[in-house]
């Protein structure tokens, strides 16, 4: 930004000369008054993120070396928390397998879907505005109230999933039988990947939309000239110069996907038999049904390590296929 | 950004054969897509106005034979549900509020305003970008707690009051403010909180429709620190309050979907009427305001 170029040191022996004046950068004049008054402004942001995020994270992380269910005194554990979770805890290992799954899944499934629709959305075709309207309504929906409908939808019996998947069956004379979805511990994990799908494709929709409608049109119309064919344009053209819009819709997905708790917690409790439980799930358990304060805040840092070392490599991988002439 | 789409140019001209054929497959497509984005919604509105028998029947029953009014008498007797539309509504709002107001007046000094050490803290706001809520969520339950504050307002509302992220994005905003409406503004002998109160916040429309928008819905349909904070059926919000009702109407299905009808409907209707700030809230938000 040009505001913050260098200029020449302020010097409080400032004379009124309107030649000095000019070539002293305006911005600079009010410095010393402006001290206090920033803080003021700062001040109730500050007051609560000096409470609530940064003591909560020095907080957080010694919790995470004490013993404390709240009812005793806490006792000072050492690395016992982390310890045991990582070598121990068979259960915390199920949450990672099961967290690992939901990323594999979840996250380029929303990409392809969310690509596809914002393709087809960006074409000159009659009622884009209702589509749109459609594809982006789960987005504005409590997710508590969506994974109670799909918790009936995915009814063994008379779940209108499994209805569909019976009826199939009866019309092709195959002996399709629909799952128990929610009380199997193969097919629960689908389920919950469904409603994210669900509840999530709009948003990762409208984003990539803004990222289409950055490449120039020029673009494919120089392809079309030269004869590419509508594939070769999307691969060629489309793919590359919305590159940094896939890279952050890619590290926001991930870290969504790690976080993933209300939809295994309103549809599943996270079972059957642990099929479901994640890693936010698993803090919750711990914390306030199990009234282990530090285990759970040794999981959370865990789960902060796990976002970190991930969004650093796709940071470093960037560089081999994102691609930021579009738009900047 | 995003709620403009490129209007086409060749609107009233019919197009050749094959795109036309190839625009057919497409609506055929997003009409099929559209049918699954909005089954959830039209099987929950069926199930709702069902009597019992008619929910468990194979195959399902689309329209049920007499409509079940009763059922969502049944839903608003069976739980309060007008007090968690309260409860959302009174934090959702005070949420909004309260953290626009904080992250203006954070973002105006970090944007605006002259300052030693505004590099240093700025970069300390940007970093607790990278921490997890979960991570600080237990110190808060257990401050809230010792403060007295848990199962009350306070505790709902005060610990997402403010926020690194908000501050940052208006920072960016306002930054593309030309800093000579300030000087001009100091020449007249105007205050900083005038400036930012008659200079900045006026020129930063977009960019606060956006971010409220993007923050009454996430606190309105936040689920987790609400569950954790609050036990009385009384301080529940709409969501933990559903989650409560499904907890104990177990497979009551048409009760259920009743009252996911009536947590849903003023959502969507406010969804419906203002698609396009929805849209652009989220997208423009979602983004970081680039």
């Amino acid at each position: 930004m040009t505001r913050q170029s260098s200029g020449p040191p302020f010097s409080s022996g400032q004379t009124v000369a309107v030649e000095s004046r000019l070539r002293i950068p305006t911005w600079r004049r009010w410095r010393p008054d402006q001290q206090w008054e920033a803080y003021l402004f700062l001040l109730p942001s500050f007051v609560g993120f000096l409470v609530f995020v940064l003591l909560a994270v020095v907080a957080s992380l010694s919790l995470s070396f004490v013993h404390w269910s709240l009812l005793s005194p806490p006792e000072f554990a050492g690395t016992a928390n982390y310890v045991q979770l990582l070598t121990h805890d068979a259960i915390f290992r199920k949450v990672l397998w099961n967290t690992g799954y939901f990323i594999v899944t979840i996250v380029p499934l929303q990409l392809a879907l969310g690509l596809a629709l914002a393709v087809a959305l960006n074409q000159s075709i009659r009622g884009v505005t209702v589509y749109r309207l459609i594809y982006f309504m789960p987005v504005v929906t409590t997710i508590v109230a969506a994974a109670i409908i799909f918790q009936w939808m995915f009814n063994r019996d008379f779940g209108i999933f499994s209805a569909a998947i019976w009826k199939l069956g009866e019309w092709t004379g195959l002996a399709i039988r629909a799952p128990d979805w929610l009380n199997s511990s193969f097919w629960a994990r689908p389920a919950v990947v469904i409603l994210t799908l669900w509840k999530n494709v709009g948003f990762t929709m409208v984003i990539y939309l803004a990222g289409l409608q950055a490449v120039p049109e020029e673009l494919y119309d120089a392809a079309k000239v030269d004869g590419a064919s509508a594939w070769q344009r999307f691969t060629r053209i489309t793919v590359p110069m919305i590159s940094s819009t896939t890279f952050f819709l890619l590290v926001i997905q991930m870290i969504g996907a790690f976080q993933l708790f209300s939809e295994p917690y309103v549809m599943t409790r996270g079972g059957p038999a642990q099929a479901t439980l994640t890693i936010v799930y698993y803090i919750y358990q711990n914390a306030f049904e199990f009234g282990r304060m530090g285990k759970a805040s040794a999981i959370a840092w865990v789960l902060f390590a796990f976002i970190f070392v991930f969004t650093l490599i796709q940071i470093r991988l960037q560089r081999h296929w994102v691609h930021y002439e579009a738009g900047e | 950004m995003a709620a403009g789409t490129r209007l086409p140019s060749s609107k009233h001209r019919s197009p050749r054969p094959a795109v036309r054929i190839g625009h057919l497959a497409l609506h055929a497509l997003l009409i099929g897509g559209s049918l699954f984005m909005l089954l959830p919604f039209m099987w929950m509105l069926s199930t709702s106005l069902k009597e019992p028998r008619e929910i468990f029947t194979y195959p399902p029953i689309w329209i049920p034979t007499h409509l079940a009014w009763q059922n969502y008498l049944k839903a608003v007797s069976a739980m309060p549900f007008g007090r968690f539309y309260l409860n959302s509504l009174i934090v959702a709002l005070n949420v909004t509020g309260l953290q626009i107001l904080t992250s203006s007046l954070a973002a105006f000094a970090f944007a605006r305003l002259r300052f030693r050490g505004r590099e240093a803290l700025f970069l300390l706001y940007l970093a607790t970008l990278m921490i997890p809520f979960q991570v600080t969520m237990i110190p808060n339950f257990i401050v809230v707690r010792f403060l007295g504050w848990y199962d009350s307002y306070q505790a709902l509302i005060l610990p997402t009051a403010f926020s690194a992220f908000s501050t940052f994005l208006l920072r960016q905003y306002f930054r593309g403010i030309p800093i000579e409406l300030d000087e001009a503004a100091r020449m007249d002998g105007a205050s900083s909180w005038r400036i930012w109160w008659q200079v900045v916040m006026p020129l930063s429309g977009p960019a606060l429709a956006a971010l409220t928008v993007f923050v009454f819905l996430g606190s309105w349909n936040d689920f987790l620190w609400p569950l954790v904070i609050t036990s009385s059926l009384q301080m529940r919000t709409l969501p933990v309050g559903l989650s409560a009702f499904q907890g104990q109407y177990n497979v009551q299905w048409h009760l259920l979907m009743a009252g996911a009808v009536i947590a849903l409907i003023p959502v969507l209707i406010v969804y419906a009427a203002a698609q396009r700030r929805f849209v652009q809230g989220i997208t423009l938000s979602g983004l970081g305001g680039r």
